[in-house]
């Protein structure tokens, strides 16, 4: 191990430098200077992205680095610029939201940034070791982070809930892991690969091993039958830490969940597909049937992030090239869209988780027409109507299902489709056809950065809907890493 | 005495498993907790003595070192500064703990029948000197745990490292007292 494989590590040694400065300048400025605080994170989190693209980037083919700890490919970079990308809305997105209800700003910023570190370090994984620890860095930021409300009851509960049932899939994951490693003796991704394409002499164990391991994933991805801690976590957290969980660690979460099934597990593919199709369909069907009749908006959008989450498996099902693909773009997508929605709740939100009811979109058309418009061009792109970046996604990921034979999936996610727009369009019902009563109408709150982030997101949804080519190129960069 | 001298190494293995679950019965079965405290220790030991048997002297130490000596301690601490007695009687407690028992003793019995499997697959006894050999020279069991943690292992470490940091911060943020909150909410929601 040379010095010069330090190199393409240095984006996430440089933002979790970045979280210690922010961390100890919060003290000081948390309170007195938020905003300039704020810009100083999201600051490192530019530096971070372009040290990503001028050190991270691979010259050639995949390449594994630090005693095959982390791989350098252009997966890699896609998805930890997503999370930069992410992380960097979120944070402006917050800091108006924290600060008017009485919280400090340094922490939450800081742990922001911690998140960010171990989603890369998931991203990059080479090894069963370094992926769980990347997973482990993340998950315990963010538990810390939705319950930073922490005189709030509902933030109390979300996070209790998320903990003890985050734990508990840990544990199932590492179980999964330990089986694994017992039966084929090494953690790399590749030797497990070459491994289970040899076909290795304890299969049963590696195969229970394997499905361990996703039944963990399929709990990070919040999929049924893993998905009950979803809607009191969202509902709990801060609402822009509802954005940023159901986006980025939900995207983090399908990178590993790429690298492990598509990359290491795919010759023992007969092992997990029955798991994950069945799953699927289960997270497809519950979550948008579940989001029908919910009342509050960002339980409503909690189980309409475990319905995307139904969409992008068919990707993984697929277990084709396009499928993988498609998932990349599909979760670069799925980000704009969910983080401005729950950037549109936080807009509506005053103190006390007033805003988060369907009836207070009431007439919000007459109030404010430009918001209004924006919230129906994110609810168009979540029920996936084109010229939304929503439509491309499902196109590209239910044309893999069908490419690889899973018609009768894709009928569903077809159906379920069409379901989904009834609960979107709820809110878009409200705030168009109605007038409400005037008198208990939630005001929007003046908070010009979180306007800026919502509208960025709109901007891109918009974008990659109407030219998706781009981006395509960059998530179909990322396939050598998988071995397609 | 033959006997004892040919298989001393598994009468000594037996010996301390005996001892080692005695202890961790005694953990759950004690009244007092102080006395379960004590009884846990002893569990620690034995488990630090298990690991030096089979040749792990690194993990051996730091089991006493940290298990024993830490985190032990730490339980007294609370248990002296919380007044136990004054929590709700135990049986409140085991009165419905019957099914999770049960299922706690099913996946039990499944991991024993996994270890099985596994260690008949994993063929005839393993090498003594296979926990301490590094790049085919045999060292300490120590250097070779540093050799792999601080080499192979480093990026899973330092990681693990900001991990316990961020641990540190939640336990900071969660338990430090805002004057400017509490007030609020005084006056405010109440």
């Amino acid at each position: 191990m040379t010095l010069e494989q330090f190199v393409p590590f240095v984006p996430e040694i440089a933002l979790a430098v970045a979280a210690l400065a922010v961390l100890l300048a919060g003290i000081p400025m948390g309170r007195k200077a938020p905003r300039a605080l704020a810009l100083l994170s999201v600051a490192a989190m530019a530096v971070s992205a372009i040290l990503v693209v001028l050190y991270a980037t691979p010259s050639a083919g995949p390449e594994v680095i630090l005693g095959g700890m982390l791989s350098v490919d252009g997966f890699g970079v896609f998805f930890k610029l997503l999370f930069l990308l992410a992380g960097a809305i979120t944070l402006l997105m917050g800091v108006g939201y924290v600060v008017r209800a009485g919280y400090g700003y340094g922490e939450f910023a800081s742990l922001v940034l911690f998140a960010t570190v171990g989603m890369m370090v998931m991203a990059s994984g080479a090894n069963l070791a370094s992926l769980y620890v990347g997973l482990e860095l993340m998950a315990l930021s963010v538990y810390i982070l939705v319950g930073y409300f922490k005189l709030e009851v509902k933030s109390n509960e979300g996070a209790v809930k998320y903990f003890v049932l985050g734990a508990l899939s840990s544990a199932i994951l590492l179980y999964g892991i330990s089986l694994v490693y017992g039966g084929l003796g090494t953690l790399e991704l590749g030797a497990i690969r070459d491994a289970l394409a040899a076909g290795s002499p304890s299969g049963r164990v590696v195969g229970l091993g394997i499905v361990l391991v996703s039944f963990g994933m399929l709990f990070k991805v919040a999929a049924v039958p893993f998905h009950v801690w979803t809607p009191d976590a969202y509902e709990g957290a801060p609402t822009p830490i509802t954005a940023f969980i159901s986006v980025a660690p939900k995207a983090a979460a399908f990178a590993m969940f790429l690298r492990l099934f598509l990359g290491a597990f795919r010759p023992a593919i007969g092992q997990w597909h029955g798991v994950l199709w069945v799953a699927a369909a289960a997270t497809m069907i519950y979550g948008n049937l579940a989001a029908l009749t919910q009342d509050n908006v960002k339980r409503m959008l909690a189980y309409s992030s475990i319905a995307h989450a139904g969409y992008a498996l068919l990707g993984i099902v697929a277990a084709n090239a396009m499928g993988a693909w498609s998932l990349l773009l599909y979760m670069l997508i799925y980000t704009f869209m969910n983080l401005g929605a729950f950037g549109f709740v936080a807009l509506l939100e005053s103190r006390g988780y007033a805003g988060e009811l369907v009836t207070d979109y009431a007439g919000l058309a007459k109030r404010a027409p430009a918001a209004a418009a924006g919230m129906l061009i994110l609810m168009l792109a979540l029920a996936g109507i084109p010229p939304t970046g929503g439509f491309m996604g499902k196109l590209y990921v239910f044309s893999a299902a069908v490419q690889a034979g899973y018609v009768w999936l894709v009928v569903i996610a077809v159906i379920m489709s069409a379901v989904s727009l009834y609960y979107y369009f709820r809110i878009v019902v409200q705030m168009y056809l109605h007038d409400g009563d005037g008198s208990e109408l939630a005001a929007l709150v003046r908070d010009r950065w979180l306007e800026i982030g919502i509208a960025a997101c709109v901007v891109v949804v918009l974008i990659l809907g109407v030219w998706p080519a781009p981006a395509l190129g960059w998530a179909q960069a990322g396939l050598a890493a998988l071995g397609f | 005495m033959d006997f004892l001298v040919q298989n001393f190494a598994v009468l000594l293995f037996s010996l301390l498993a005996v001892l080692t679950v005695a202890g961790a019965i005694g953990v759950v079965t004690l009244k007092n907790p102080v006395h379960s405290a004590i009884s846990l220790l002893g569990t620690f030991v034995m488990v630090a003595a298990l690991f030096v048997l089979k040749h792990a002297e690194f993990l051996g130490a730091v089991q006493l070192l940290v298990y024993a000596g830490g985190i032990l301690v730490l339980f007294l601490f609370v248990i002296m500064l919380v007044n136990v007695r004054k929590l709700r009687p135990e049986s409140a407690f085991l009165s419905n703990l019957a099914p999770a028992a049960v299922a706690v003793g099913t996946l039990f019995g499944v991991m024993v029948a996994l270890v099985m499997v596994l260690s008949r697959l994993a063929g005839p006894g393993a090498d003594p000197t296979a926990l301490r050999t590094v790049e085919g020279q045999v060292l300490g069991n120590t250097e070779a745990v540093g050799w792999v943690l601080y080499r192979t292992y480093l990026v899973p470490f330092e990681v693990v490292s900001v991990i316990l940091l961020v641990a540190m911060i939640g336990a900071i943020v969660f338990g430090r007292r805002q004057a400017s909150l509490e007030r609020e909410e005084e006056g405010g929601q109440g």
